[in-house]
């Protein structure tokens, strides 16, 4: 309020006087942060030719060609492993938002033996990293008969997937009104159908947002899928690329930064979506843990 | 509300099956119904995953082998390994340089988004391009950065004519700077400034959202309030900013500390552990002994080793958070 009254003179100079301490060291950030994508795309984009050659100008592109996403597209399994991907990704969350979603309303909404122990362990599981029981997780999916299947990545990927939506809906069904759900109940309501028919249309964004995060992790997801996997046609798009396309110790540069940008393409798309909800779940659930 | 009144009502008004309603009205078993899927899930893929990880430390099982039971030689083993005890340095030395970084590096950023600037949005998803990347992908683009004969901080080094320069002197000689630039991932030393650096630059954003996040709840009155009684700017900062955005801070680095401590993903790209073991952090090291070297109980053990790590890093924080609010 106070800047927007005192800007309104003299603009040009606010500006100017901005400028050192505040757009310079933003375009600096701005610089560093964008430069490994500018990197992977015109990379992907030069001929051989000139990506070998020193001599060549190295922060332009003089012929681009789309030589590396043909090759891509067409000579490896990248199309593939993003189908994988996304197939994956969507199980995944199915199943981790549908567990997510009774335990949250379980634990908000409903007084139960046990209800804080089950929170305190629900939070204890999301802050268990996935580098810690890979080893193990590797004999438990060959118990399972799961090893090289997609499940063995749809049925583990919700293991840190559910304690995120679970917390973050626990928020959501807390903020709304429990009157509502009393009047349905007294109606003649049974309690699943006050919570389907009566909270759950309410706590929709939250749903959503769960969901979408919960899709971007699996898209990210690498340490399981690079162990639980061995042929090719069933890896991911991380995985695929970041072992497939290097063959011995020759790397294709091009077709590599090629399918790094086409992988990162959808999550940044879901992502720009819900950066609020996500963040506001996370700090949200992490300060009432 | 009387409780007591809507269990009645609903008792009345739902005839339904006499076995399955019950169950499900009362909150005493339908909290557990709800919660049996989930429930289920994290027993099968985390608990029990957590007793084989444990049971598999304690015996010599190798890819090719049952194993058996050994008690704690594995660790004692890994105790011995010149390797390991470089592993529990690196990741020490990964951890307390990165978070740090990270923490001033976000937290600047974030003041600077907390001004009002143009194209707030798109500047806003432009930085957090490099958290949501795929960190697999991401990495793949750093690795071509620091590639030993193409890297373009290399090519720049020697056009200006910096490398030549540097090189014969005692500065190039102690910091390994060649005539041609840097050995980027060939040498010891620098792989872990390179694996430092991919680290920091994915994980800001993460910070500065966060930071940002909680910046924007601070009430500009308290600003307004405090420059009246006439506080310096860094006075603001120090006892208006930094008290009010602590909260956030500390859950933020409660996840960046654990998700480094146990990164695998961007060393395991980057340099794989090398040069010669010389980059490992706990879980590529588990990899290597485990699924490289087939030494599956050997492997478990290194990454049970990370367990005490995340244990007091939780604990304390957690300890420091409750603390706080009281």
């Amino acid at each position: 309020m106070a800047a927007t009254i005192a800007a309104a003179p003299a603009a040009p100079s606010r500006h100017f006087r901005r400028l050192l301490p505040l757009y310079l060291p933003l375009a600096v950030f701005l610089v560093v942060t964008l430069f490994p994508f500018y990197w992977m795309l015109i990379t992907s984009l030069k001929q051989d030719s000139e990506l070998y050659n020193l001599n060549a100008p190295q922060f332009l592109l003089t012929k681009p060609t789309l030589e590396h996403y043909d090759y891509l597209l067409t000579k490896t399994l990248f199309l593939r492993w993003a189908g994988n991907t996304l197939l994956i990704s969507i199980v995944s969350t199915a199943i981790s938002l549908f567990c997510g979603i009774l335990a949250g309303y379980a634990l908000a909404r409903l007084r139960f033996r046990g209800a804080g122990f089950l929170g305190v362990a629900i939070f204890v599981t999301y802050l268990v990293p996935q580098t810690l029981l890979f080893l193990p997780l590797v004999k438990v999916v060959q118990q399972l008969g799961l090893s090289n299947t997609l499940w063995s990545m749809m049925l583990t990927y919700p293991t840190f997937l559910i304690p995120f939506c679970t917390w973050l809906l626990m928020g959501y069904f807390k903020t709304i009104p429990r009157e509502l759900e009393e009047s349905a109940l007294i109606d003649g309501a049974s309690r699943i159908q006050a919570m389907s028919r009566i909270v759950l249309p309410l706590a929709l964004p939250g749903i959503l947002s769960a969901g979408i995060f919960a899709f971007t992790l699996s898209w990210n997801e690498f340490i399981y899928a690079l162990v639980f996997t061995t042929s090719q046609e069933i890896k991911t798009i991380s995985v695929g690329v970041v072992t497939e396309l290097v063959k011995g110790d020759v790397f294709f540069w091009g077709s590599l930064m090629a399918g790094a940008l086409l992988g990162t393409v959808p999550v940044a798309i879901a992502y720009s979506f819900f950066v609020e909800h996500y963040v506001a779940g996370l700090t949200a659930g992490g300060v009432k843990g | 509300m009387d409780a007591q009144r809507v269990e009645r009502a609903r008792t009345i008004a739902r005839p339904g099956l006499w076995w399955w309603t019950p169950l499900t009205e009362r909150e005493g078993t339908l909290g557990w119904i709800l919660a049996l899927p989930a429930i289920a899930i994290l027993l099968v893929f985390i608990a029990y995953p957590f007793l084989v990880g444990i049971w598999l430390s304690l015996s010599s099982e190798t890819v090719a082998n049952a194993g058996e039971f050994v008690g704690l030689r594995n660790f004692a083993d890994q105790l011995q390994s010149e390797i390991f005890r470089n592993t529990v340095k690196n990741t020490l030395l990964y951890t307390v340089v990165t978070v740090s970084l990270k923490s001033a590096l976000g937290l600047a950023l974030a003041l600077l988004m907390n001004q009002q600037i143009r194209a707030k949005n798109l500047v806003r998803a432009a930085f957090l391009l490099p958290w949501i990347a795929p960190t697999a992908l991401s990495t793949i683009a750093w690795k071509w950065l620091f590639d030993s004969t193409y890297s373009i901080f290399n090519w720049v080094m020697i056009q200006t004519g910096f490398a030549p320069w540097i090189a014969p002197t005692i500065v190039g000689h102690v910091f390994s700077i060649g005539p041609r630039g840097i050995n980027w991932l060939g040498n010891g030393t620098w792989a872990m400034i390179a694996i430092i650096i991919a680290n920091i630059w994915r994980g800001v954003p993460f910070f500065a959202i966060s930071l940002l996040a909680g910046l924007q709840t601070i009430s500009q009155e308290l600003y307004e309030a405090a420059a009246l009684d006439g506080a310096s700017s860094w006075q603001r900062f120090r006892y208006v900013t930094l008290p009010l955005v602590q909260p956030v801070l500390l859950v933020v680095l409660l996840f960046s500390l654990i998700w480094t401590i146990a990164d695998f993903q961007l060393p395991y790209v980057l340099t794989g552990g090398g040069p010669t073991n010389s980059t490992h952090l706990f879980s590529t090291l588990a990899y290597q002994i485990a699924l490289v070297g087939g030494q599956l109980g050997q492997g478990a053990s290194v990454s049970l080793f990370m367990f005490p790590f995340l244990l007091a890093t939780v604990a304390s924080l957690l300890w420091y958070m409750r603390r706080q609010e009281v």
